[in-house]
């Protein structure tokens, strides 16, 4: 059984069809990035996910479970799936310890005693110790980002998403975002990325998926995909994203 | 000009006093009151069933587009007609609550909505219930975003108050209308009850703005 399996799945937005049957399944350990041009729907589809979306029809199971804004254990699936965002929403008014012990804390994970030393040891892991006081607003981009990041990481989930994360970033600093990423990649974290970064996609990825117009055009070994995409779209795609 | 004499004025500063703290105990409890219909208000008008939205809707436009004086005298005078009498404070304080959680469901709504969804969303997705999202994520931010409404709001209700000396409360306005019957000293009697009121609001304006520095000091982007 795949951690993420996604059968046939449509989701409209009134009259437009975003997502127009779409099957695909993650494995644990795996790291899927989806590519594709804005208005393919990769992002719809990673939110459906973690059911921050309905879907019309088909099917979403994670862990062998069903998945739908209705399902009985809807906060027990997120708590297990963490998710990053192209704005980082980290909260304003809480402090960075606050940010990451707030879910921990609430949902019973640790004790209030706990919490701290947790949110240190996952700062360390985003290189952000120093910062487990500041605000929000005090830190940089890519810093909120690592933070963003810091807070999924304390929930200990099975899977993280992520949407286009780096998008929103000056370009010095993706890196820094990049590397804590590749880190949790090797160790062996269950990561699905949309993404417009393609050296990630060719060099971290275990999975690329190609999305066009609603569907997976393309999928397989990113290094194959890159090197011999098999449709016209992909290969512009890659063309222009060169 | 007439001369000024406080003296006999002086001789009910008991009553004063009284006036004072009924003025206080009046806007404690509309607050109080006010404030949790404000937020239970706005909550259901946001995400309640309809028929309640409805209903909140029309409880909110009768109250905020008649008189406060009409609805003070409709609970004092109207209501035991149907069975339900109640002494002047009481009346008072039932009447203000509603005023005020008329205007506090209105302004506590606008906090909600100024939070952008993206907020609560990213709280949803760290698997906390709905209530603590509305709790931790929402509303503190909505709370200082709505803070200078609320508190102007509250200094509009202070003030208010004196409307239930129409319905003969004992409060501030009451205790100035009775001090001038006896001494005739009008000038002296409403200027002190100007000064007080005045005090009043500047002391509360004065908190509320060292509470709002304590409470609020996450630095925001502007």
């Amino acid at each position: 059984m795949a951690l993420v399996e996604i059968s046939d799945v449509h989701k409209s937005f009134g009259a437009l069809e975003v997502l127009k049957g779409v099957s695909l399944d993650i494995e644990k350990g795996e790291i899927v990035t989806i590519i594709g041009k804005s208005g393919s729907g990769k992002s719809t589809l990673l939110r459906c996910i973690n059911a921050l979306e309905t879907i019309n029809q088909g099917e979403i199971r994670f862990e062998g479970q069903p998945v739908s804004t209705t399902m009985p254990n809807l906060r027990t699936m997120r708590q297990k799936v963490g998710i990053v965002f192209q704005a980082f929403n980290l909260f304003a008014h809480m402090t960075i310890e606050r940010n990451i012990t707030l879910a921990p804390v609430l949902t019973g994970k640790v004790a209030k005693s706990e919490a701290r030393p947790l949110a240190l040891d996952v700062l360390e892991r985003v290189g952000l110790a120093d910062k487990i006081d500041a605000y929000p607003e005090q830190l940089s981009g890519g810093q909120q980002q690592r933070a963003a990041i810091a807070r999924c990481l304390a929930m200990a989930p099975h899977l993280m998403l992520f949407d286009e994360v780096t998008s929103a970033l000056d370009p010095e600093l993706v890196g820094e975002v990049l590397r804590v990423m590749e880190e949790m990649a090797r160790q062996g974290m269950t990561m699905v990325l949309v993404t417009h970064e393609m050296n990630f996609a060719r060099n971290v990825a275990t999975k690329l998926i190609f999305m066009h117009q609603g569907r997976v055009w393309e999928q397989g070994n990113p290094g194959e995909l890159f090197d011999n995409p098999q449709t016209p779209e992909l290969k512009s795609f890659i063309g222009a994203a060169a | 000009m007439p001369d000024l004499n406080f003296r006999p004025i002086w001789r009910y500063q008991d009553q004063l006093v009284e006036g004072v703290l009924t003025t206080l105990l009046l806007t404690a409890v509309a607050t109080i009151a006010g404030l949790v219909i404000g937020i239970a208000g706005a909550v259901l008008i946001r995400s309640g069933p309809k028929p309640v939205r409805w209903l909140l809707r029309i409880y909110i436009e009768i109250i905020r587009n008649t008189p406060v004086l009409v609805q003070i005298f409709i609970i004092y005078f109207v209501l035991p007609s149907f069975g339900l009498k109640m002494t002047p404070i009481q009346a008072a304080c039932v009447a203000l609550s509603i005023y005020f959680g008329a205007y506090a469901i209105e302004i506590i709504r606008s906090g909600l909505d100024s939070i952008p969804k993206s907020q609560i969303e990213a709280g949803m997705c760290l698997g906390i219930t709905r209530m603590q999202v509305l709790r931790h994520v929402i509303l503190p931010p909505a709370l200082r975003n709505i803070y200078p409404s609320v508190t102007s709001q509250f200094v509009l209700l202070l003030l208010g108050t004196s409307i239930a000396s129409q319905v003969s409360a004992d409060e501030l306005f009451h205790v100035a209308g009775f001090i001038d019957s006896r001494t005739y000293r009008s000038f002296e009697v409403y200027t002190l009850i100007c000064l007080i009121y005045f005090g009043l609001v500047i002391s509360f304006k004065l908190a509320f703005a060292a509470l709002g520095r304590l409470a609020f000091r996450w630095p925001v982007r502007r």
